[in-house]
């Protein structure tokens, strides 16, 4: 009864909210289509020493967190379908392995920069600038920009999720008002190509 | 009045989607393990691409959407080609 005192006082439209959805993730797609312009022209006029720079990064961290990433994808958009059968806990429970998953991520990603910074790489540092050439500069300039840009994108992802979560276990988003869920699984889904791009760009081309 | 406004996919799609989406990592990384010089940046683009349009069409729903968001889609996808033509047109003629 309560549920449809709501409908009637709000205005929810699904619909409307999933283009202004899909309009955010245009901007998104272009902000992140730029800075790969960006890594293609600098890779055409700095070849080597692209090559020469890739070579740092460790192919093998790189595939796990594709992995990570791809099945975090999978689990949130099967949150949406198990919120659709009303099933109200396997919903919290996929979200829930979705930001476990995503938390996963980050934490490679904090070893993986980790062991830069003890190599001495990382932006403005004296090895950067004094021992490697211009184009390994560039290269570990957008490296850090993009996967940074990438990351940020991750925590405001996982923030999304929770409380999406908050919100499904609240019953304030359920099988009739499930745009919030679909929403986040989107900009989930929209991290998770970046990332489909950024893999091999930086850590498999070499 | 749209009632039935979503078409609930089934879980197994979700599941063989990612089992295609894993299958086509191991496939590049193994791709640009061979030396191929530059044709291993066109292979890992190509699969990419292909893992991106499953995402797209599967997991962010564009297959049971309305044909306008997909178009519009397209249109932005479009733009971007256009960027980077135009740049490189830019940087291979100078």
């Amino acid at each position: 009864m309560e549920q449809e005192k709501h409908v009637v006082h709000d205005h929810y439209d699904a619909e409307a909210s999933k283009i202004g959805m899909w309009l955010f993730i245009f901007t998104e797609l272009l902000l992140f289509g730029v800075l790969f312009v960006i890594y293609a022209v600098y890779r055409y006029l700095n070849h080597d020493a692209f090559h020469l720079a890739a070579e740092e990064l460790d192919t093998f961290i790189g595939a796990v967190n594709t992995i990570i990433l791809l099945i975090s994808s999978m689990t949130i958009a099967m949150a949406t379908t198990a919120l659709q059968k009303k099933n109200k806990m396997l919903t919290i429970v996929l979200a829930g392995i979705t930001l476990v998953l995503g938390f996963v991520f980050l934490v490679n990603k904090y070893f993986e920069w980790g062991a830069k910074f003890d190599h001495g790489i990382f932006p403005g540092s004296v090895h950067l600038t004094e021992a490697l050439s211009q184009g390994e500069i560039l290269f570990f300039g957008l490296y850090f920009i993009m996967t940074g840009l990438h990351a940020l994108h991750i925590i405001i992802g996982l923030v999304l999720i929770a409380v999406v979560m908050w919100k499904v276990h609240k019953g304030k988003v359920h099988a009739e008002r499930a745009a919030l869920l679909e929403n986040s699984g989107l900009y989930w889904h929209l991290v998770d190509i970046i990332w489909i791009f950024l893999f091999p760009l930086f850590y498999l081309i070499h | 009045m749209e009632n039935e406004k979503h078409h609930i996919v089934p879980y197994r799609v979700y599941i063989l989607v990612l089992i295609g989406l894993l299958a086509l990592t191991f496939l590049s990384i193994a791709i640009t393990e061979i030396e191929l010089g530059s044709l291993s940046v066109a292979g890992a683009l190509v699969f990419a691409s292909v893992k991106s349009y499953f995402v797209l069409k599967y997991f962010m729903h564009l297959k049971y959407d309305k044909p306008y968001i997909v178009t519009m889609v397209l249109f932005v996808f479009a733009i971007f080609v256009v960027t980077i033509i135009v740049t490189f047109l830019d940087y291979l003629f100078r």
